[in-house]
């Protein structure tokens, strides 16, 4: 079934009696061409483009839970590219073009809107980096403006100026950033995934992956054992606990990130407001809810939930920047888990298992990259050879120290980012 | 959350730096080669359940702790000084 919006205006006239389910619920087979290990945003954007672009349709997504349960549903939306170092660059703009012909590519209201992200800076050092990072993302054919404080005035007049501690000196804006529906995209790739035949399998719990002479044979399910000699671990905040059962031991470390909404309001915030100095950033959904957050509580967790210091600290942080918000009402809040990596980079790479393959390390920032991770990752499993955008995203950076992407500058430690 | 601290009692984690898994209990020898200390500087365990971090008690005694909580319950076990735990160890 494809949607159009004639099709809308007659399913509504005809009391919607036509919609058909988007995917099946098949069993799954004894043997694929590859399996999916995670139907997050990673998992089923791998699956769409396996199908789409390499023609493997013989292919599975095993889901622990149901489709987008995780993080994919989770996140605060945002969807940029203005990333600094060559590695993330490269891949992240890539990510954004492909974001930009979704919608007509699954036809699905992923509901994409470049409503532009507005970074703000409060001292001339600040302004100086921001300016640098601007001029990196021009030179990688994406888009940045510097504004000046009448600049940002213009389009955020709601915030604390004159704040004693973090006047704001200007902004850096992203136009073709913005946000997404989460939901949607998940649902949306699934869809897409189903209709070229790939078998999206939920309450299927990965529970061993199978190895037989440093070759990859299948995996151990709650719904049995099943074979391929391709598998693709795409589990996010669980990525530890699945390579361990090949063995492997990551770099990488879980931790919680919270997430809140306010009550429904009249439209008031038009863009994307970072504040990086205080750790808060904020956009207003199409239902009018304004969804913020902040910062890991920087411990390791698999909770999905945190704790009251973070929340503390991300609604002062708010009221510092636009105290208009402290009348709305915080009407939910929520963690996700997020597999953090070192140096604050992701990682695409085959593993030391023939057949074995990983996408990992996406930390607080991989809705934006659903996309183009699925797509590099998907070519990387097709073809055995690195997508040229992810190439760098490599699992032994950390042991040989070739090619860190530490965005941050703080080093590349556990912890640190 | 809140870490009881042997010398301190009870407080808010708030008044705690986190510095990850206690791995710095086991530093390997300068010599251990370069799987040694790639294990320990970069891959983590990081299991869900009991596990056991190091924590700094920066807004208080200025001990080193290694705590031992549940990953996914939040909850904690276990708080000893890591001078102690090291000492222990030998
Ligand atoms: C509060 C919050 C805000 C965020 N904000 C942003 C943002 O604004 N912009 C941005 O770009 N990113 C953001 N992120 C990050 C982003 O959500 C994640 O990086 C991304 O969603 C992770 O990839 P995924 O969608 O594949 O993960 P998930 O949706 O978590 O998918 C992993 C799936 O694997 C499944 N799984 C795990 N173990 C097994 C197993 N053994 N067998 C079978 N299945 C298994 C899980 O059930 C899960 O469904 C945010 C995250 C959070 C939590
Ligand atoms: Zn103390």
């Amino acid at each position: 079934m494809r949607f159009s919006g004639l099709r809308v205006l007659r399913q509504g006239l005809t009391g919607n009696k036509g919609w058909t389910p988007h995917w099946r619920d098949p069993e799954p087979k004894a043997e694929y061409d590859a399996i999916i290990i995670g139907g997050g945003g990673h998992g089923l954007s791998t699956a769409y483009y396996l199908a789409k672009e390499h023609g493997m349709t013989n292919i599975a997504v095993l889901e622990k839970g149901y489709l987008g349960g995780g993080n994919v549903g989770r996140n605060t939306t945002i969807v940029r590219a203005n990333y600094f170092l060559p590695g993330n660059s490269e891949f992240y703009s890539h990510s954004l073009k492909l974001w930009e012909g979704l919608e007509q590519d699954l036809n699905y209201n992923v509901m994409h809107s470049q409503r532009g992200v507005i970074n703000l800076f409060h001292s001339d050092g600040q302004r100086d980096a921001f300016a640098r990072r601007g001029n990196a993302m021009i030179n990688q054919g994406d888009d940045a403006e510097l504004l000046d404080v009448a600049g940002v005035r213009r389009l955020l007049p709601y915030l604390d100026f004159e704040n004693a501690r973090f006047p704001i000196y200007g902004g850096l804006l992203h136009r073709r950033g913005g946000t997404a529906r989460h939901d949607a995209v998940a649902w949306g790739y699934a869809r897409g995934a189903d209709q070229r035949g790939v078998d999206l399998i939920q309450q299927c719990e990965v529970t061993g992956i199978d190895i037989e002479n440093g070759k990859v044979t299948g995996v151990q399910t709650t719904r049995g054992a099943i074979k391929a000699k391709k598998v693709g671990i795409v589990v996010a905040g669980r990525s530890g606990q699945v390579a361990a059962m090949a063995g492997m031991r990551l770099p990488i470390e879980s931790h919680v990130l919270q997430a809140f909404v306010s009550e429904g309001l009249k439209p008031v915030i038009d863009h994307v407001v970072s504040f990086g100095m205080g750790h808060f950033y904020i956009s207003q959904s199409d239902k009018g809810g304004l969804v913020f957050g902040g910062d890991l509580d920087f411990y390791a967790s698999y909770a999905s939930r945190g704790n009251m210091p973070m929340m503390e600290h991300v609604m002062e942080a708010g009221m510092t920047l636009m105290p208009m918000i402290g009348k709305s009402k915080v009407l939910r809040s929520w963690g996700g888990i997020m597999d953090m990596t070192p140096d604050g980079s992701p990682i695409i790479d085959k593993t030391e298992t023939d057949g074995l393959f990983i996408d990992c390390g996406w930390c607080y920032g991989g809705f934006k990259a659903v996309p183009g991770s699925g797509f590099s990752f998907a070519h990387l499993m097709a073809t055995g050879n690195h997508h040229a955008p992810a190439a760098k995203f490599r699992l032994d950076r950390f042991s040989t120290g070739k090619g860190l992407m530490d965005e941050e500058g703080t080093g590349a430690q556990h912890n640190l980012h | 959350m809140r870490i009881d601290c042997p010398l301190c009692g009870p407080r808010d984690r708030r008044e705690f730096y986190y510095q990850g898994e206690a791995v710095a209990l086991a530093r390997p020898d300068p010599e251990a080669g370069d799987a040694a200390w790639e294990n320990y500087v970069h891959l983590r365990e990081n299991p869900t359940g009991e596990r056991r971090d190091l924590w700094h008690h920066e807004g208080g005694c200025g001990a080193w702790l290694v705590v031992t909580r549940n990953t996914t319950t939040h909850e904690v076990f276990k708080v000893e000084l890591a001078t102690d735990v090291k000492r222990s160890m030998a």
